[in-house]
Order: C-alpha cells, then sequence, then structure tokens
C-alpha cells in the first residue's frame, strides 16, 4: 500500500508543481477537445435543429440511427478515421494520420451525434410549445429555426459541454488515430492507459486527477447555468 | 379584407369529422363571438380561419382581400401565451421585424403598444418571468402591434383570474375600437354577453346558429343552444 500513498504523493506534486511535461498533455488534450466540441457544434447544431422542425421521409429512422450513434464505441470511430487517412486511404494524401487534426476529426465524429441528437430533441420540444404562435407571427421554418436556437441557448449550451466532456474523457479514438507519440500526440487519456502499463503511477494517477477534476468543473458550470438561466429568464 | 366566408369548411382526423361543413358569412364591424362547449371544435374553426390548419374539404374565403398578403392582415392570440425567452419588448419587435419593419420602426411601436396594455415598466423585463395575467396582455400587445385587420383570440382569459381577465377584456374593446375585427372564443356566457355582438354557435362541429348577441339569449333558435345556456346559466 505503501507504493499507492507514495504514487499519490508524487502525483499530487506533480498537478501542484504544474509539471510542464504533465502541463504539455493537458494542454493538448483541451486543445483537440474543444476544437472537436467547436467543429461538432457547428455541424451538430444546424443538423438537430433541421431534423427537428422539419417532416421528411426517413425522418424517424434518421432520429433512431443519430440516437444509436450516440453510443459509438470510440475504437470503432478510431478505426474507420485510421482507415480514412491512412496512406493507402482515401484521404491518405493529406498525410494527417498521427497528428493532432486527426485526432480533432475522430473526436468530432466521435461527438456529432450526441451533439446533434441531443439538440434535436431540446429544439423539438421548443417547436411543438412554438409552432403554432411563430407560423401566427409569420416566420417561416428557417427563422423559426433560428428563433428555436436561440430560445434553447442554455439547454444547448449544456449539450455542447457534454459533448466536450465525452470528447475529453474518451481514449480509444486518439490511441488510434494519434498514435500516442511522446510530445506530439499524447493527451491524458492515452498517456493514462500508457504510464499505468508500464508501471509508471504518478503521472497516470496526476492526470487522472486533473481529467475527473476538470469533468466535475464541466458539470458544475452546466448546472450554473441552467440555474442562472432558468432564474433569470424563466 | 373581410368579409370572411366559410364555404361548407370542413376538418377531420383519420375519418373522425371535428368541424363538420360550416357556412358562415363574418362581415367587417361587429365583435363576432365562436361560443360552444369544449370539443365543439371552436379552437379548430379558428385556427382554420387563421391558417394555421389546411381544411379536409371546403375553403376559408377573403372576399375584400385584393392584392394583398392575407396571412400578414391577421394575427391570434392563443389561449396559453407562448413567450420567446427574451424582454417584453423584444417579443413585441419580433413580431414587427418578422413582418419586414426596421429596428427602430420596431421599439417605437413596441413601445406605444406596450403603454396601451399597461407595460411600459415591465419592458425590459424576461417576457417569462412576467405574471400568466401580464403575458396574455403582452400577447396581445404582441398581436396588435402588428396592425391587423382581424384580430382573433382563442380563449384568451380562461387561465386568468377574474381581475387579470377583466383587463383583457378592456383591452379587447380598446382593440376593436381601433378599428380591428374582433373574432373570438369562449365557453364562457358572461363573457360572450360583455365582448360580443354577434354569436357564432358551434356543438358538435356544426354550426347551429349565427345570430346578433341579443336574439341568442332572448329566444335561441337551437336546442343546443338553448341547453347550453341553461346549463351555463341554472338560475335562469
Amino acid at each position: 500500500m505503501t507504493g499507492l500513498g507514495e504514487a499519490f504523493a508524487a502525483a499530487w506534486a506533480l498537478v501542484v508543481g504544474l509539471d510542464s511535461g504533465l502541463a504539455g498533455i493537458v494542454l493538448l488534450s483541451l486543445q483537440v477537445s474543444l476544437s472537436a466540441a467547436l467543429i461538432a457544434t457547428l455541424i451538430g447544431l444546424p443538423l438537430g435543429a433541421a431534423i427537428a422542425v422539419e417532416r421528411f421521409p426517413g425522418r424517424q429512422v434518421l432520429i433512431v440511427m443519430l440516437n444509436a450513434l450516440m453510443g459509438l464505441p470510440p475504437v470503432v470511430v478510431g478505426l474507420l478515421i485510421y482507415l480514412l487517412l491512412s496512406r493507402a486511404g482515401p484521404l491518405g494524401s493529406l498525410g494527417i494520420l498521427f497528428t493532432p487534426q486527426a485526432m480533432v476529426i475522430a473526436q468530432t465524429v466521435l461527438i456529432i451525434p450526441i451533439i446533434a441528437a441531443l439538440s434535436r430533441q431540446t429544439i423539438e420540444d421548443a417547436w411543438r410549445e412554438y409552432s403554432e404562435q411563430l407560423r401566427s407571427l409569420g416566420a417561416r421554418r428557417f427563422r423559426a429555426g433560428m428563433t428555436l436556437i436561440w430560445d434553447t441557448r442554455f439547454s444547448l449550451l449544456t449539450i455542447v459541454l457534454a459533448g466536450f466532456g465525452r470528447a475529453a474523457a474518451e481514449v480509444g479514438a486518439v490511441m488510434i488515430v494519434g498514435g500516442n507519440i511522446d510530445g506530439v500526440t499524447r493527451v491524458m487519456t492515452t498517456t493514462i492507459a500508457l504510464e499505468t502499463s508500464k508501471g509508471d503511477l504518478p503521472l497516470a494517477l496526476g492526470l487522472g486527477i486533473v481529467l475527473i477534476t476538470l469533468v466535475i468543473v464541466l458539470n458544475a458550470l452546466a448546472a450554473v447555468i441552467r440555474e442562472v438561466a432558468q432564474r433569470r429568464y424563466g | 379584407m373581410l368579409p370572411l366566408e366559410l364555404d361548407q369548411l370542413t376538418f377531420g382526423v383519420n375519418g373522425t369529422p371535428i368541424i363538420n361543413g360550416i357556412s358562415a358569412k363574418i362581415e367587417a364591424g361587429p365583435r363576432t363571438i365562436i361560443l360552444g362547449p369544449n370539443g365543439a371544435g371552436k379552437s379548430v374553426l379558428m385556427r382554420l380561419c387563421h391558417g394555421l390548419l389546411e381544411p379536409t374539404a371546403g375553403r376559408v374565403i377573403w372576399h375584400g382581400a385584393r392584392n394583398v398578403d392575407v396571412h400578414r392582415r391577421q394575427a391570434m392570440v392563443f389561449q396559453r401565451p407562448v413567450m420567446l425567452r427574451r424582454s417584453a419588448l423584444a417579443n413585441v419587435v419580433y413580431g414587427l421585424k418578422l413582418a419586414g419593419k426596421s429596428s427602430r420602426e420596431s421599439e417605437l411601436r413596441a413601445m406605444d403598444v406596450l403603454e396601451v396594455v399597461g407595460l411600459e415598466k415591465q419592458a425590459q423585463r424576461p417576457a417569462r418571468v412576467l405574471s400568466g395575467g401580464e403575458q396574455q396582455r403582452l400577447a396581445l400587445a404582441r398581436a396588435w402591434a402588428l396592425g391587423p385587420d382581424v384580430l382573433f383570440l382563442d380563449e384568451p382569459t380562461a387561465n386568468l383570474d377574474p381581475a387579470s381577465a377583466h383587463d383583457i377584456e378592456n383591452i379587447v374593446n380598446t382593440i376593436h375600437a381601433s378599428g380591428t375585427k374582433i373574432i373570438m372564443t369562449t365557453h364562457n356566457l358572461g363573457q360572450a354577453r360583455r365582448l360580443g355582438d354577434e354569436i357564432l354557435f358551434i356543438s358538435n362541429g356544426r354550426l347551429m346558429e349565427h345570430t346578433p348577441i341579443d336574439r341568442f339569449f332572448k329566444e335561441p333558435a337551437s336546442v343546443e343552444a338553448a341547453a347550453f345556456i341553461k346549463g351555463e346559466l341554472p338560475w335562469h
């Protein structure tokens, strides 16, 4: 047990001392996952809004698919993006396999369904409430969609945070397409996996502490946003 | 754009008729009350007139509408007001901007109507934290700001206490006095009497009678209307 205690102490020292190796890994993680969350929002949010307010054949199937894709296994996404980006693959000429860009792409693909499916649900609920009023005022579909996005902005922000949390915590996709190269594509989760198998617990634990703190902070932020918005805007 | 003619207007869901062959001509001027028990089809009839629902048969004809966008000349207030998550003022401005008004023009007009409905002090408050009565007054302001020829009101006081309902009735009369045609549904006979000039009495999706208010209460022509009046006012 002393080994474990020492590991914790060493991990704590790394976190508090802002160890440069650890800080670099944390920064890259944030960079990759924030980029992925941003891009996935730009794609997933309008997609969710469109599905919410439009009626077209196959809509129900699409919704089921989107909901199912929320549980997409990260390793499978990693594998697919790997195949796309590998030298023999259709996008191999880009030469971005084993770079942070590839990791951003993989995480973006992973969380687009989450953001699209959850925002579809949120916006559709609002649409049910607003549709007659908005149509009566003469709002066409696109305008109505924009109004719904603005009116549900706080719920949507929580969804984006959920997407970011999922991206930051996954390991399978970035491991495969990033390759876990020291100083280049090594992020928190992949480092934890590697260092644990090597037996270097302090760094793994230190990153674990940072990761858990990040997840808690995100959830607290989401709760505060919901609370404040509810009180201020009803 | 009046008169509004309903020609054999019919609306059904899965073959079950909700509105059944209603024909009527609604003229400009008198405040028209669509009266009837719950489930008679009043709200559906109003949505058909306003264009929120498409009839399964028959037509809605605006006779006076030449070279005008029929939809832009009418507005509707719903039983439960739908407030956007923004200020009271912004709710009114929203409708005006959709109608193609400039920002500045919209804000001036919005402040004017908010004053008429007594909400000028609440202009900057978020609409959703206003009381039920205030929200319904705001909904009236939002509809009226558009300067419609016809204003549809679907049981606008059904969820309100008597004092708030009284405020709404006063505002409806102000809007009527400004020259806007009022078409309103209610199941409340007292309100029908206070606000109505003529009655369209609906029962089971059919138009039972279309008469001036006095005659409706004195000598209802249909058995259904007589029973409704008796049932609603048992002390008569």
